[in-house]
């Protein structure tokens, strides 16, 4: 700044040199700008962006698997599916520690609703099982009390998991901190008055077996050791076999191991009709495949509405925008009042309208222009959804349309004319060019709108009719597929962003204009 | 006014060769569908649609007076219709006799031609009225459902039917039993209270959040200020269903935060959370509006203003505001009628406190089918032309104020 | 500028809005929630009216039942349940009940006995079909006819849905796989007991969708319960399936000309549910009111207002006359067993497992 005061330069009123002072007041006017957007910015994105985020983050969300079956998914990582075989006892024993801490937790159904997304029939296999597990590993129980009734003891128990030297017991530890932790979470129950579980005594054979060095612990752990040897296994595999043929099945564990990761993009997968595989991705079976067809469906149908808002609003836009101002006040009422009027209701009064013994048909039956017989199909398809789409759609059109072509002279077109232009070539060359702003404007407007309907479709659309929004309010509702949900909405959002953004470059959304 | 007036305009087309041709040709037509309908036949509705079309013509340009003409146009056909159809005949011969009375008038008095320049061709002319008729079509199709809600609303019975009764004008058909439910139902009463409540405070954010957002834009060294304008108009073009699930956590944890930490009510968080949602629905329409009135707008009054010693807060209450107004009322009947005619985010951000009008209607759909629905409807409808009237009116006093030619 | 006058409106519509918020805030108060309509005012007057005045409660309806699962789901993650009791149907009690957001209920120690002295776990016997579920009542969805637009020879058989031969017109059906599938496959001739092993291979499916494939294109597809009885009152459809309780309103209360076709009804039932994650002494009080609302005098109650049979064995006979028609209600009862001569179970387990990957395959066949 001293450099340019010395090289003489302008100094404003204050005697500071000019262009700093005009630094300093385009920051300050920066700052004010913001500070008037800064409300504003700060609300939308609390109420607004955070919220819509969230949502979306659910599509690739897939930590219950791993949440609900830590030991499992551990254990399953070393598992190959093409072996053809489903996997050994210590991941059925894995399975059973933790599912005896999911049923208490009452997760195991849950997690099988999400599982039954991708494999069907897991959601009863986890509610049957879940009902018997707490059955599985007493053969254990009842080996280790029949050797000495002091396994049978809680505070015996507690006492040795609270031994430093019980770190030589991983199995058991993890497994008896399980069922402590249940215990006081879920029933409010003190573990030193409460037997461990099967899966408690389970984990020590397992332990025990494995060869841990119990030299450091109580004298009855060592007997025990000494004793497990001769213990009877329980085969945790045919246990499980007896509850559900599909445990053996490699479909069900290769299915927990695919969705073990915290992350998945299935959902985005399952999307656009693929599968997750262990190995990548494959196509779903044809019989299933519906989602493409409706992404499809969604943006042809968007189209043909905002191409006939187009046709239906440029005259109407036209003509308002060339009528005396009181007229064309007036006739603004009448493309005005479909606006204000309820969704619901319209919707409803295109339903009258169109259906079989609807109004329409019944004129033209009345009138002889079709037979009673082969009364014309206007609702509950494709024709339905477009008919009504376009009605409610078209003020969004109009009022764009209009506000631009109000902004051209008439004069153009008559100058056009003078020239000798033949009234085609004046309105085509001159006067359409001129209108293409708003044609813009109106039609990213009705395109965003019409793809993100789903009321409408849903009352009218029939089963051809219908979009991808319909999908993702049942996904939402009823099948509370939330991540599917989630992954249809983010696809459908990225089009839309890409399109707004198209339409910013091409047009600028500065330039959209509701009337006013 | 009267024919006579307008006779001097243009020269009176040839009466023969072209009143009451084109005349003849509308009677035709409405022959041509009332042979249909009554199984008359086509051709004999046809023709005998013609004659009639061409001696009514003829009678009323040359012997009756424009008003006196119109009525007995009307008169004569509804007779003619109640000879064919009966009642149903009736009203399809007024609306018979009201076209083809104000077509023969219209034709011969040259008033076709009113509003292209004298010069037109032929075929000029005729564009220029075809295209007017098209916009007619065009206006219907937006007006049509409305048009058929308000029969319907006086149904007398429980469906969205129109029935024998209705069809033949008989007052049996009709009752007003659905707008005594909608008085007197406080299923509907409460809802209305909850969208009188709910779209208002919806409006007042939005409008007074979205107009400083908007001033703030306009000028002219904003930073980011695409992408904030993208975030800003976010609510507008994310599809709604996405929005209404993604609010719907999002306002749960939120009601949970302000009965905690502030201690209110269920009913009060519920109310708010509403209102929020839906004020951020409508921000997008008021920072349109209100940015397009800006473009406009002449930053020389502001520094006029300032330069006179007015206050930054003074300069925007009395210099600013009153011009940008129209662009803010518009952004604010948006704002509102989002609020008011919000279904999708409501039904999972609100609680039962809060059901709105449009959340009972859907109900309503979906468990029991009733004219209330249609009755309210008709009531809204009515609403709204108050509204826009009113709109209108402000709008005009607004150009006045501004020294605009009023229009 | 007017902004005092401005600021005074505003004040005015906050005091005003906030005694409008004021009134809906009391102890005392549990939020209900049901299917809205004929069938809330049903239990309006059978259940609430009765317990509002017993125990003093204020009773909110709020009629989400449509959206009941999400919602509830939603608010137990957000840790902020402000439902106290929810109507669903029992699928979706299955549904909740495996997501844990409903609570598991001991039928014997927290439902009021039969008035004939059986145990709740009798009275309902069967129809306890989850541990979360406490039935209320018993409806089936079943066909209903235009008896102007069937000619002479009215149907009897649920097989005329598929016979568009002798009944030429629409019929309409519902948007989901859920029933269509189970009536396809006994109007291809498997036998009922059979059905749902069939559905379960690819063949079966496969089998019924080309059973429905012959009446695809007189179908229209409906998915809000009060659309059938529109599209029957319009002449739109010939023939289409609703639930029992919406055909008797049309039948009885609108008098159109609609006859009822109870064979091979699907029976269903609706009943209540406790979200999981109440305070104790919502708790309590929801069950207290679950304990009254479902003893064996309330239920048979209902039946007076709506034409669903009570969910306990012990109501029955207890049902009487409707409360403004003065007709006898009982042989409009779906379990009368005059209308029960042929009726179809629905198998929730089955379903619970198969709902996901036959909609899937369902909408894709909607769509061809």
């Amino acid at each position: 700044m001293t450099d340019t005061a010395q090289s003489g330069p302008v100094l404003a009123a204050d005697g500071r040199p000019l262009k700093a002072s005009l630094n300093r007041a385009l920051r300050r006017q920066k700052m004010r700008a913001m500070l008037l957007i800064a409300p504003l910015l700060f609300f939308i994105l609390i109420t607004f962006v955070v919220p819509i985020g969230q949502m979306l983050f659910r599509s690739v969300e897939n930590q219950i698997v791993s949440d609900t079956l830590p030991r499992t998914t551990q254990m399953l990582g070393d598992w190959d599916a093409s072996t053809g075989a489903a996997p050994d006892t210590p991941v059925f024993a894995a399975l059973t520690k933790d599912l005896m801490v999911a049923v208490e937790k009452k997760q195991h159904t849950r997690l099988g609703s999400r599982l039954n997304y991708e494999t069907t029939g897991v959601s009863s296999l986890f509610r049957k099982t879940g009902r018997k597990v707490d059955d599985m590993g007493e053969g254990y129980t009842d080996q280790f009390v029949d050797l000495d009734p002091k396994w049978e003891d809680p505070v015996f128990w507690a006492d040795l998991m609270a031994d430093p030297a019980a770190s030589a017991l991983p199995m058991t530890q993890d497994a008896y901190a399980a069922f402590a932790d249940t215990i006081i979470s879920e029933d409010g129950d003190d573990p030193r008055e409460e037997q461990p579980w099967h899966t408690v005594y389970l984990s020590l054979y397992q332990d025990l077996s494995a060869g841990a060095d119990v030299g450091s612990l109580p004298a009855e752990v060592a007997t025990a050791q000494t004793a497990a040897v001769t213990f009877q296994t329980e085969d945790l595999i045919a246990a499980f076999a007896d509850i559900d043929e599909d445990w053996l099945s490699v479909d069900t564990w290769q299915t927990i191991q695919t969705y073990s990761p915290a992350f998945t993009n299935g959902y985005f997968l399952n999307a656009v009709d693929r599968q997750k595989t262990p190995d990548g991705s494959e196509w779903r079976p044809e019989d299933q495949q519906i989602y493409l067809t409706l992404f499809v469906r969604t943006m042809i149908m968007s189209l043909t509405i905002t191409f006939s808002c187009i046709l239906l609003g440029y005259p109407v836009a036209w003509l308002l925008a060339n009528l005396p101002m009181r007229q064309a006040n007036l006739l603004m009422i009448l493309v005005l009042l479909p606006f204000w009027t309820s969704l619901l209701v319209r919707t409803s009064a295109w339903k009258v309208l169109l259906q079989q013994q609807g109004v329409i048909n019944e004129i033209v039956v009345w009138l002889g222009l079709v037979a009673d017989d082969n009364r014309l199909a206007l609702i509950n398809n494709a024709t339905g959804t477009v008919i009504a789409m376009t009605h409610i759609l078209l003020p969004f059109m109009i009022l764009p349309l209009y506000s631009v072509m109000k902004t051209i002279p008439p004069s153009y077109l008559r100058a056009a004319k003078s020239l000798g232009a033949t009234n085609w070539t004046a309105f085509w060359r001159v006067y359409f060019p001129q209108s293409v702003p708003g044609i813009g404007a109106g039609s990213i407007l009705v395109f965003i709108l019409s793809i993100g309907y789903y009321i409408t479709p849903e009352i009218v659309g029939g089963t051809k009719g219908v979009f991808i929004s319909n999908r993702i309010a049942y996904h939402i509702s009823s099948s509370l597929n939330w991540g599917l949900a989630a992954a249809l909405g983010a696809i459908l959002l990225v089009v839309v962003l890409l399109l707004y953004w198209a339409y910013d470059r091409i047009v600028g959304i500065d330039n959209v204009k509701l009337g006013g | 006014m009267t024919a006579t007036d307008l006779k001097g305009a243009v020269p009176t087309p040839n009466l023969t060769g072209f009143t009451m041709p084109i005349t003849a040709a509308l009677g035709a037509f409405f022959g041509l569908l009332a042979g249909q309908a009554t199984g008359a036949g086509a051709f004999f509705g046809l023709l005998s649609g013609a004659v009639v079309g061409a001696v009514l013509a003829y009678i009323l340009v040359t012997l009756v007076p424009y008003k006196t003409g119109r009525w007995a146009a009307i008169a004569v056909m509804a007779i003619v219709g109640f000879a064919f159809g009966g009642k149903i005949g009736i009203v399809v011969g007024l609306l018979a006799g009201a076209v083809m009375g104000w077509c023969a008038y219209w034709l011969h008095t040259g008033r076709y031609r009113a509003s292209v320049p004298p010069y037109a061709t032929a075929g000029q002319v005729l564009w220029h009225n075809t295209f007017k008729l098209i916009c007619g079509l065009i206006l219907f199709f937006l007006i049509a459902p409305i048009v058929i809600i308000i029969p319907l609303s006086f149904n007398a019975q429980d469906f969205f039917t129109f029935t024998p009764e209705m069809l033949a004008l008989d007052p049996a058909g009709f009752s007003l039993k659905h707008y005594q439910d909608f008085f007197t139902n406080d299923d509907w009463l409460r809802p209305l209270k909850n969208s009188v409540i709910i779209a208002p405070f919806a409006t007042i954010i939005s409008v007074s959040l979205g107009t400083l957002a908007a001033i703030g834009l306009s000028q002219s060294h904003v930073p980011f200020r695409r992408a904030i304008m993208a975030i800003l108009i976010s609510p507008m073009i994310v599809p709604l269903i996405i929005s209404a699930t993604g609010m719907f956590f999002f306002y749960s944890q939120m009601g949970l935060f302000l009965e905690n930490t502030f201690g209110m009510s269920k009913s009060l968080s519920g109310y708010i959370k509403v209102i929020l949602a839906h004020a951020a629905l409508g921000i997008p329409f008021v920072i349109i509006t209100v940015t397009a009135t800006l473009v406009g707008f002449d930053n020389s009054l502001t520094r006029a203003a300032a330069n006179m010693g007015a206050t930054p807060a003074t300069t925007f209450f009395r210099v600013q505001m009153p011009l940008i107004l129209p662009g803010v009322i518009s952004g604010a009947l948006f704002a509102f009628i989002t609020s008011f005619d919000e279904v999708v985010v409501v039904l999972f951000v609100g609680a039962a406190a809060q059901k709105t009008l449009p959340w009972q209607m859907f109900t309503g759909l979906r468990e029991q089918i009733s004219p209330t629905i249609l009755a309210v409807a008709t009531i809204l409808v009515v609403l709204s032309i108050l509204l826009l009237t009113t709109v209108e009116l402000l709008r005009r006093r607004s150009e006045r104020l501004r020294g605009m030619s009023p229009g | 500028m007017k902004l005092t006058t401005t600021l005074m409106a505003s004040s005015a519509l906050v005091m005003a809005s906030t005694s409008a918020f004021a009134d809906g805030h009391m102890a005392s108060e549990m939020t209900i929630v049901s299917w809205g309509g004929a069938y809330s005012a049903s239990q309006q007057a059978a259940y609430h009216d009765p317990y509002s005045e017993m125990a003093g409660v204020t009773i909110i309806n709020d009629e989400s039942s449509a959206e009941a699962v999400a919602k509830l789901r939603a608010m137990n993650e957000a840790g902020n349940v402000t439902w106290d009791v929810v109507d669903v149907v029992a699928s979706d009690a299955i549904r909740l009940c495996d997501e844990g957001l409903a609570l598991e209920i001991d039928a014997d120690t927290q439902l009021a006995d039969g008035d004939d002295g059986s145990k709740a776990s009798d009275d309902f016997g069967d129809l306890l079909v989850s541990d979360c579920f406490i039935p209320q009542i018993v409806y089936s969805t079943t066909a209903g006819y235009r008896t102007d637009l069937v000619g002479d020879t009215p149907p009897t058989s649920i097989c005329a849905l598929f016979d568009t031969d002798t009944y030429p017109g629409m019929r309409s059906l519902e948007k989901r796989p859920i029933n269509n599938m189970e009536w396809a496959l006994l109007c291809d001739g498997v036998a009922k007991e059979d059905v749902y092993d069939v559905l379960e291979t690819k063949e079966g499916q496969a089998q019924a969708f080309a059973k429905l494939d012959t009446i695809k294109d007189s179908v229209v597809w409906w998915s809000a319960g009060a659309d059938t009885p529109q599209l029957l009152a319009d002449g739109e459809v010939v023939m289409g399936t609703t639930y029992n309780g919406r055909l008797f309103a049309l039948i009885e209360e609108q008098k159109q000309p609609v006859g009822m076709l109870w064979d091979a009804q699907v029976f269903d039932l609706d009943g209540w549910i406790i979200p999981t994650g109440l305070s104790p002494e919502r708790e309590a009080r929801a069950l207290d009111y679950v304990k009254f609302a479902t003893d064996t005098q309330r239920l048979a109650d209902q039946a007076k207002y709506i034409s669903y049979g009570p969910a306990r064995a012990s109501s029955a006979p207890l049902v009487g006359k409707h409360a403004t028609l003065g007709i006898d209600m009982a042989q409009h009862m779906p379990t009368d067993p005059e209308n029960a001569k042929n009726t179809f179970l629905y198998n929730y387990e089955w379903w619970a497992d198969y709902r996901d990957d036959l909609d899937a395959k369902f909408q894709a066949w909607l769509s061809q």
